[in-house]
């Protein structure tokens, strides 16, 4: 059946009634600090990132995070994590003015790491560290990492849950995060995921002042955004998606719906992660 | 004295007997508002929510829009006196939006009675839907209960939803931990009932590829994931069985707004999503 739209002139049916309003939440800026180049389309890094970009424009958010590669590894080899970053480093190429990307690193093969360090961001346009599951990270192998990253102002994420039904053998939790951030006070980490049960998440880092949180990649739970909030405060909140793996619709949400004021909201969609980026991206020579 | 305290206290005094002579009115039919198929009145068990009180559940349905809410009661997840938590179900939805909220009464064909539970539902609430909870109940869809229960609904018309998980296996309470429900059995069933009006909630995208393709059930988009859910899943799955379910207040009720917004949909897909199937399914009853 044809579907008649409603024009200026015209008394509105009720078909055209149904639309949402696609600018409902277009008065924030936002940065998705946690993106990936899995669970989307396309056979190419560059067409995965180019579908990225359009579902994140139906949202409104400006600019993507990206870190991995087209196919995951949790436990890389040294030259598998340079073909994850290979990877990210031909996507963000084809969109500078939109995408950040940050190198996928292992605590496992550090050498490797530190080279890869080198390659993508104090030689390469990469401006973060990403650490995932394969060694947890209160161990201080990880350290000339988290050194050397600190040295280039690189932002640092680091991956943590606290699964209720098992961790993998090496995969973070937040405590594993707190025991890393104490040994390095004066630098700047985020804590991923918020540990997935945020309300656990959000106690373990609480004392800690150089301790972002990350919003992204759990169930849009209400109630989330605003506990933070009240335990954390608004500065030290970052919204991230997960995305493609997660729908960015769920993980706005956790913002857009929280019962909290636009003023935080604006903190938290972009405002505290363009801080926490700055002296990279100033040093690098990179508006944004 | 107040009308609806009056009123509360009847119910109270003399429970169903009451009950039975003034069901709820049936809401209004949304015209172009959404209908939200995928809502809970009552406390979470395990935290305190934002929009927990029917008040203010309420008044976030109607600012995204909502013209009619189906909603379960949080305390049939793990109450066994289910007849009290339908009774209570039905009051609180009369009393904080007899035209928003259309009470959806539980029952565990597995307890003794339940068939009970079943009449009370219909004949002293009005109930046209009904939610089952087979994880939280201790049973599965190849239960012998389960069949009969299916057969006896269906022959009173009624839609039955069934939950296919409250919450992510990850952050449950580490001493109450349930599965996502087993649907494997189900395609059998259905195709000895084919007149079933049977819809899932919070099935997720590996549910709706696997053992529930084929079936013709309807499915929410609460728990769909990933970028462009719901235009991936039209991908396989049929546009008439989609339904708008936001799976609030335990969820932020935008995440399911914003779904709409996040797939490139046409005007008929989203009016079918938004209100249309449900109305029409509804509609049947």
């Amino acid at each position: 059946m044809a579907i008649q739209k409603a024009t200026a002139n015209s008394r509105p049916n009720a078909v055209a009634m149904v639309r949402p309003r696609r600018n409902a939440f277009a008065t924030m800026k936002i940065w998705d600090l946690h993106c990936h180049l899995s669970g989307v389309a396309g056979l190419t890094p560059e067409e995965r990132l180019g579908n990225l970009l359009r579902y994140a424009d139906r949202v409104g958010i400006e600019r993507l995070c990206i870190y991995m590669g087209m196919k995951w590894a949790q436990d890389p080899e040294p030259d598998e994590l340079q073909r994850q970053n290979d990877d990210v480093l031909r996507a963000i190429a084809k969109h500078p003015d939109r995408t950040f990307g940050f190198v996928y690193l292992s605590a496992k093969h550090v050498e490797r790491s530190l080279s890869e360090l080198e390659r993508c961001v104090a030689n390469g346009p990469m401006v973060g560290v990403k650490l995932w599951v394969a060694k947890r990270c209160n161990d201080p192998q990880i350290d000339p990492l988290i050194t050397r990253a600190a040295e280039l102002q690189a932002v640092i994420f680091q991956h943590t849950w606290f699964k209720t039904n098992g961790n993998y053998e090496g995969e973070s939790t937040p405590d594993d995060f707190a025991a890393m951030a104490r040994r390095f006070p004066k630098v700047p980490m985020i804590c991923g995921h918020t540990g997935g049960n945020w309300e656990l998440g959000i106690r373990a880092v609480k004392p800690l002042k150089n301790v972002w949180i990350d919003l992204a990649g759990s169930d849009p739970t209400a109630g989330m955004t605003e506990m933070a909030v009240r335990e954390l405060g608004a500065d030290r909140i970052l919204y991230g998606s997960d995305g493609g793996g997660r729908s960015f619709a769920s993980q706005l949400a956790k913002v857009h719906g929280a019962q909290i004021s636009d003023e935080d909201k604006q903190k938290i969609f972009c405002d505290n992660l363009r801080g926490l980026m700055q002296p990279i991206l100033k040093a690098k020579g990179i508006k944004a | 004295m107040n009308p609806i305290r009056r009123r509360t206290f009847l119910h109270a005094a003399f429970g169903t007997a009451i009950a039975a002579k003034s069901a709820p009115p049936k809401p209004a039919a949304p015209a172009g508002g959404i209908t939200d198929v995928n809502v809970h009145l009552g406390q979470w068990p395990f935290r305190r929510l934002p929009d927990d009180e029917p008040a203010k559940l309420a008044a976030r349905l109607r600012k995204g829009g909502v013209q009619q809410a189906w909603a379960g009661s949080f305390d049939a997840i793990l109450h066994r006196d289910l007849a009290a938590a339908n009774q209570r179900l039905a009051l609180a939805c009369q009393q904080h939006g007899p035209d928003l909220f259309l009470p959806v009464g539980t029952v565990n064909p597995t307890q003794p009675g339940w068939q009970d539970d079943l009449q009370r539902c219909t004949d002293q609430h009005g109930m046209k839907i009904l939610r089952l909870y087979p994880n939280y109940h201790s049973y599965t869809l190849a239960d012998a209960a389960f069949a009969k229960f299916l057969e006896s609904a269906t022959a009173k018309n009624l839609v039955i939803q069934i939950v296919a998980q409250l919450e992510d296996a990850r952050t449950q309470h580490p001493q109450v931990q349930v599965g996502p429900v087993d649907f494997k059995p189900l395609p059998a069933l259905l195709k000895a009932i084919p007149e079933h009006r049977v819809m899932i909630l919070n099935a997720n995208r590996s549910m709706t590829l696997t053992s529930l393709a084929g079936t013709k059930v309807w499915v929410d988009i609460a728990m769909l994931e990933g970028v462009a859910g719901i235009e991936n899943l039209l991908t396989d799955w049929p546009a008439n069985r989609i339904v708008f379910g936001s799976h609030a207040p335990f969820f932020y009720w935008e995440s399911a707004q914003l779904k709409l917004q996040e797939s490139d949909l046409d005007e008929a897909k989203l009016r079918v999503l938004r209100f249309g199937n449900a109305q029409a399914l509804i509609g049947l009853v």
